[in-house]
């Protein structure tokens, strides 16, 4: 059920109930399905996407690029683990071309994050590089716009 | 003074749309739901809109051939031959117009001398029959049925055909009802155009909203190509209704004559809209699917919601819209429509809108989030319990 999946990532929050109308299943099988989506981690969270800013917290993001000398029989997996078994770490990326991984480190402020640059991240052993990028604006985030004035702006009875 | 004895009398004939009404309350109300609206809630794809926006940068902002440019009614054709293996040929069988409304006018125009009949099988749009009056046809309804889920046949149309019987125009998927014309459906219409040697006009701009199944093209069918006048746009499918890009494709006596009417009166249509309509066709199919997928969901979901309801509807096929039979509440069309926008401050269309065969129904539009027809649903159960 691909298209459950699809609903689901737009919207986590579809009553069974709707999403057994929508794709024409009974409700049980919906769950059974969602169940075992679950299970086999297809399905990995329900998390709601929050414009922290909006809210009124100051958010400082930061994109690392790091260079890495990979490491006999596990490559880069091993140094990959201990950086993103960090609750600070959002997102860690393997990448080709000029660098090896791309992290994103959420922290309260910019020393938080260079902190944790050079005292956790640079001192990995195999890490070679790091260049920080700090984040100025976010404009769209996992496929939403974040500040979208796009609104319905049809007339309300239309033939 | 009154202006109004002054009017033509062909316009005095024609009776103001019956939604009018609604729209004046429904605008003034805050927290109206609608599912009165007759267009995609979806903006246009952002790639069509770029198109558009990249070519008035280029200053692309003068007329354009009277047909249309020539780079969109090619597409058009490479269109028609891909998906149903119909040709056109772009240099003389293709006119680009102002929306369908536009060719829907041009083609009545264009075959029908005063007092000539056009059989319209109803519910139906509302244009179909005030555009075959303004342009001096008799508008001759024949009402489809809901047991054969609005479908017309061969033997009701032959009820009201008469020796001034010149054109049959059809709409499907169809705008109220939902309904489609299956590929048997239409050959049996297609025998009786051809046994009656009748033009068809065959409004097909919600084609590519066929669920469940594939589009069948009236011109596509045999010996049918050169008898129709197939119309079809932009608007629907790819979220471009303020657009205003229809088509007509048809023999070239047909969208010549159609071809003279338009460069008189309408000239050509926007060149910028006709650049956005040539990217929907080249890069824009992808979203269009996405978007079809959305409109059905959202149909199992309301129409799941009004059996729920115990109110009368057939599973709708095409188009975005059910057209529920409320007359199981004692109520009239307008009464529903009128007590269940005042009461629960949901906007739907009575069926009488689209003729007397609409009678009893209700036209609601899933064009509209999940979220907003599960809370219309709601309003309406709400609305049905308290008038037992």
């Amino acid at each position: 059920m691909r298209e459950l999946l699809e609903v689901l990532e737009k919207n986590s929050r579809v009553p069974v109930s709707e999403l057994a109308a929508m794709l024409q299943k009974s409700e049980y099988e919906v769950e059974k399905e969602i169940e075992r989506l679950e299970k086999e981690k297809v399905i990995l969270s329900y998390g709601a996407l929050v414009n922290w800013e909006r809210y009124g917290d100051d958010v400082v993001t930061a994109i690392i690029e790091i260079n890495l000398t990979p490491q006999r029989e596990v490559g880069f997996d091993a140094i990959a683990e201990r950086l993103y078994r960090y609750d600070e770490v959002r997102t860690v990326y393997l990448m080709s071309g000029n660098f090896d991984l791309l992290v994103i480190i959420e922290g309260k402020s910019l020393k938080d994050i260079s902190n944790f640059v050079s005292t956790r991240l640079s001192t990995i052993e195999g890490v070679t590089q790091t260049r920080s990028h700090f984040l100025l604006k976010a404009y769209k985030k996992d496929g939403v716009i974040l500040d979208d004035d796009e609104q319905d702006r049809r007339l309300v009875v239309v033939p | 003074m009154s202006w109004s004895n002054k009017l033509s009398n062909s316009v005095q004939s024609i009776a103001p749309s019956g939604i009018r009404k609604f729209f004046d309350i429904a605008a003034k109300m805050k927290d109206v739901i609608s599912l009165g609206v007759g267009e995609p809630d979806f903006v246009t794809p952002w790639t069509i809109r770029e198109s558009c926006v990249y070519g008035l940068e280029r200053g692309y902002t003068s007329y354009t051939a009277n047909r249309g440019t020539l780079e969109l009614r090619t597409e058009i054709a490479n269109h028609f031959k891909k998906n149903y293996q119909v040709e056109y040929d772009p240099e003389t069988e293709i006119l680009v117009t102002v929306g369908v409304s536009e060719a829907l006018d041009l083609a009545l125009r264009a075959v029908l001398n005063p007092g000539d009949e056009v059989l319209i099988p109803e519910p139906c749009y509302v244009s179909y029959q005030a555009c075959t009056t303004l342009a001096g046809g008799v508008p001759v309804s024949v009402p489809a049925k809901i047991e054969n889920e609005f479908r017309i046949t061969p033997e009701e149309l032959e009820k009201f055909l008469t020796e001034k019987t010149k054109v049959l125009l059809i709409g499907y998927p169809n705008n109220p009802t939902g309904a489609i014309m299956e590929r048997e459906d239409l050959l049996k219409i297609a025998d009786f155009a051809e046994k009656n040697d009748l033009i068809v006009i065959s409004d097909e701009i919600y084609g590519d909203l066929t669920y469940n199944g594939v589009h069948e093209c009236f011109s596509a069918l045999p010996n049918m190509r050169d008898r129709t006048i197939l119309l079809n746009g932009f608007s629907k499918a790819y979220a471009m209704t303020g657009w205003r890009i229809g088509y007509a494709l048809g023999n070239s006596d047909f969208i010549g004559a159609m071809t003279k009417i338009h460069q008189y009166s309408m000239l050509c249509a926007p060149i910028t809209a006709q650049m956005a309509a040539v990217e929907a066709l080249k890069n824009g199919e992808k979203y269009m699917k996405k978007m079809v997928a959305e409109y059905d969901r959202r149909r199992h979901l309301i129409y799941d919601g009004f059996k729920k309801l115990g109110l009368e509807s057939f599973e709708p096929r095409g188009a975005f819209y059910i057209f529920p039979n409320i007359s199981s509440t004692g109520l009239t069309s307008e009464e529903f429509a009128e007590k269940l926008i005042m009461a629960e401050h949901v906007a739907l269309v009575p069926g009488t809108a689209f003729g007397k065969s609409g009678t009893g129904h209700v036209r609601c539009s899933y064009a509209t989030s999940t979220e907003k027809i599960s809370e219309a649903l709601n309003r309406i159960e709400h609305f049905l319990k308290k008038l037992k």
